[in-house]
């Protein structure tokens, strides 16, 4: 039982860290009234760019932010094609994130199956040797503790700031931030490729710490899972953390039937964090009040400045 | 200094502009890239854009993998241009197939003619079905349908995986997953005698057909394409939203199901753990890149056709990545919807800096 308490917490840390990292750049990103489907595609170019760092003898700080930079370019790709070319920003967030995934599964192909050793974890001293909360939430890689702090200060920089101000002026009436001088497509290519870098260290974080590999396909629709986290916390920063969290356990409550001995077919328990994102989308969907009132109002719309 | 501005006037001819821009630039992309991995500029090009055309049995190649693309991509633009973002036909694909697979597991040792229309309409109800999950969620709740489909997607997948592992396996075929072979009655006929194009693609092509009527000639066309284009006088003009929803959706399970039955019942004569090589996703590349037209979509469905057998020969050949497939269907519709931009605005070059 205790030993199960144990695993839950960790785990669920384990898997909701990379999905909060990643859904915390998106949120800046939508923010700004751009809505990037491609975040799959980059967590995937993040991964391997990280995998291949670290395979090669690089530090694992150095392999995330090299895997947050790649993921950074790809989404560079996507912002100048909706920002100033006005692309359908759904389609092109699909593209985007196809030619993402292509190219991860390109570059990693000579490392298809390798392994690395896991990233170092830094117990936290004293607290560490608590009973199951210590083994739980306290020894971890430092990643694992600074994004509930990311969250923190994503909320505060966009609810409590100048620069936050700016973003959602941005995102909800372009024009009028246009016309007080705003540079309105400046900023939302900077909220873009943020959002990017953030997925591609998330994406590394699941190469290099979670897993400890790299396959082709290893996102396995996280990404998704990222984008429909984004809705799930109607835009705020602390519902989104909340959300990955608990969607973090959702992908372990599969092991965890399992190690119950009930016989349920693993496919079953591989769909039941996709199951949870359909649920939970429509439950939040019942209460349109709640889901749209802190959504950018301009988001997904393309954005020609006029003179 | 370059300027864009609201479009006030017909794009006309430079319609033609994108299309032939993301298949050049998808042609240089795969050159650099087949380039990088080793492999010669000249034979990277034949590869991929001459070999598909060499031989009777590649071309056939080609055909055959035409057919789905293009059913599912009339279906989904039907979808799109009322600005219902159908992502799931991919799983709606594996739906059909399933679904089409049932009748000829069961009835195994069946000599009915009946057997091939029977799995058609089974395949074609599941997939329906399928997308109907995303419909209602959409209609009656208001959920986003492009993250409903995409979680049906990995859903669908998973369900498949149990089926052929569990239910559905072949009892006499040493555990592996994959279901009984189907008797003849359940195969479609071949097109070209000893190649395996089959008769799904006159279905496509029925289905071209017949999408350009709904565009072109029908007032239920029409009030998809006002619904997406002006929603405020759709709504005005009495033109229900739920009821556009239902039909792009529907329209395109039903397709993406057809062509589930056609893979089955086609190349692979079996239910397998690969039922698809990624033409749910590949079909929207195809609808984006026709122009959402339903001609234009035909000509689409044959570049992407030609991309999947070049990318196969280069594969055998020269051991190059699956993975190039796919970042040639990026490259072509991230080149794609950017130079959009000269149709959708109009798009002016002036010599003096922000005149």
């Amino acid at each position: 039982m205790i030993e199960t308490l144990t695993f839950l917490l960790g785990g669920t840390l384990l898997a909701g860290t990379p999905l909060l990292i990643a859904a915390l750049g998106e949120l800046v990103a939508e923010k700004t009234g751009i809505l990037n489907l491609s975040v799959e595609g980059m967590m995937a170019v993040g991964a391997i760019v990280a995998f291949m760092v670290v395979s090669g003898g690089g530090g694992y700080w150095i392999a995330l932010a090299a895997g947050g930079l790649a993921a950074l370019a790809v989404a560079a790709v996507f912002a100048v094609v909706v920002i100033f070319t006005l692309a359908n920003q759904v389609a092109a967030g699909l593209a985007v994130g196809i030619l993402g995934l292509g190219l991860a599964g390109l570059i990693g192909h000579p490392f298809e199956a390798q392994t690395v050793a896991p990233m170092p974890k830094l117990p936290i001293p004293g607290l560490a040797e608590l009973p199951v909360l210590g083994p739980g939430v306290f020894d971890h890689v430092p990643v694992v503790y600074l994004a509930p702090l990311m969250a923190l200060v994503t909320w505060l920089v966009l609810t409590r700031t100048r620069l936050g101000l700016l973003l959602r002026s941005v995102g909800e009436n372009p024009e009028a931030a246009n016309s007080i001088g705003v540079r309105v497509r400046l900023i939302r290519f900077c909220a873009t490729v943020y959002g990017g870098f953030c997925a591609g260290v998330a994406g590394g974080f699941i190469s290099v710490v979670s897993a400890t590999l790299w396959a082709d396909g290893i996102i396995a629709g996280r990404g998704w899972i990222v984008v429909a986290l984004v809705v799930f916390g109607t835009w705020r920063a602390g519902r989104i953390a909340i959300g990955a969290y608990l969607f973090g356990m959702a992908t372990l409550s599969g092991l965890l039937v399992q190690t119950t001995g009930v016989a349920i077919p693993s496919q079953l328990l591989t769909s039941i964090p996709y199951i949870v994102t359909i649920v939970a989308i429509a439950v939040l969907s019942m209460n349109p009040k709640l889901t749209w009132l802190n959504a950018p109002v301009s988001l997904g719309q393309p954005y020609l400045p006029s003179k | 200094m370059i300027r864009i501005e609201p479009r006030t006037s017909a794009a006309g001819l430079l319609a033609v502009i994108p299309p032939v821009l993301a298949v050049l630039a998808t042609v240089l992309a795969s050159a650099l890239i087949l380039t990088a991995l080793g492999v010669s500029m000249w034979d990277a090009l034949h590869y991929l854009y001459l070999a598909p055309f060499s031989s009777r049995f590649n071309f056939a190649e080609v055909l055959l993998k035409m057919a789905p693309l293009l059913l599912i991509a009339q279906a989904l633009a039907i979808g799109f241009r009322a600005r219902i973002w159908n992502i799931g036909a991919e799983g709606q694909l594996i739906l059909g197939a399933i679904g089409g697979s049932l009748l000829p597991i069961v009835y195994n040792d069946s000599v009915s003619p009946l057997m091939l229309p029977a799995m058609a309409l089974v395949g074609m109800a599941f997939g329906m079905g399928w997308a109907a999950i995303a419909a209602w969620l959409r209609a009656r709740l208001n959920a986003n349908e492009i993250l409903v489909t995409l979680m049906l997607n990995s859903i669908a997948l998973q369900l498949l995986y149990y089926l052929v592992s569990g239910p559905l396996r072949d009892p006499y075929g040493y555990n592996f997953p994959q279901s009984a072979l189907f008797p003849d009655v359940a195969m479609l006929p071949t097109l070209i005698s000893g190649t395996r194009a089959n008769a799904g693609l006159v279905v496509a092509l029925l289905a071209t057909l017949a999408a350009w009527g709904l565009t072109q000639r029908s007032f239920a066309g029409f009030r998809l394409k006002v619904g997406g284009l002006a929603p405020g006088a759709a709504r005005y003009a009495g033109f229900s939203e739920k009821r556009a929803i239902w039909m792009a959706l529907l329209i395109g399970g039903g397709a993406a199901g057809l062509a589930g039955v056609f893979e089955v019942a086609g190349p692979l004569g079996q239910l397998q753990r690969v039922v698809t090589p990624g033409y749910g996703f590949a079909a929207i590349i195809v609808a984006f890149l026709g122009g959402l037209n339903p001609l234009g979509i035909l000509a689409a469905a044959f570049f992407m056709a030609v991309i999947y057998v070049g990318g196969d020969i280069a594969q055998t050949a020269a051991g190059v990545p699956h993975s190039v497939n796919l970042v040639l269907q990026g490259v072509l519709l991230v080149t794609h919807v950017a130079a959009r931009v000269v149709t959708d605005y109009q798009v002016s070059f002036s010599r003096k800096a922000g005149a």
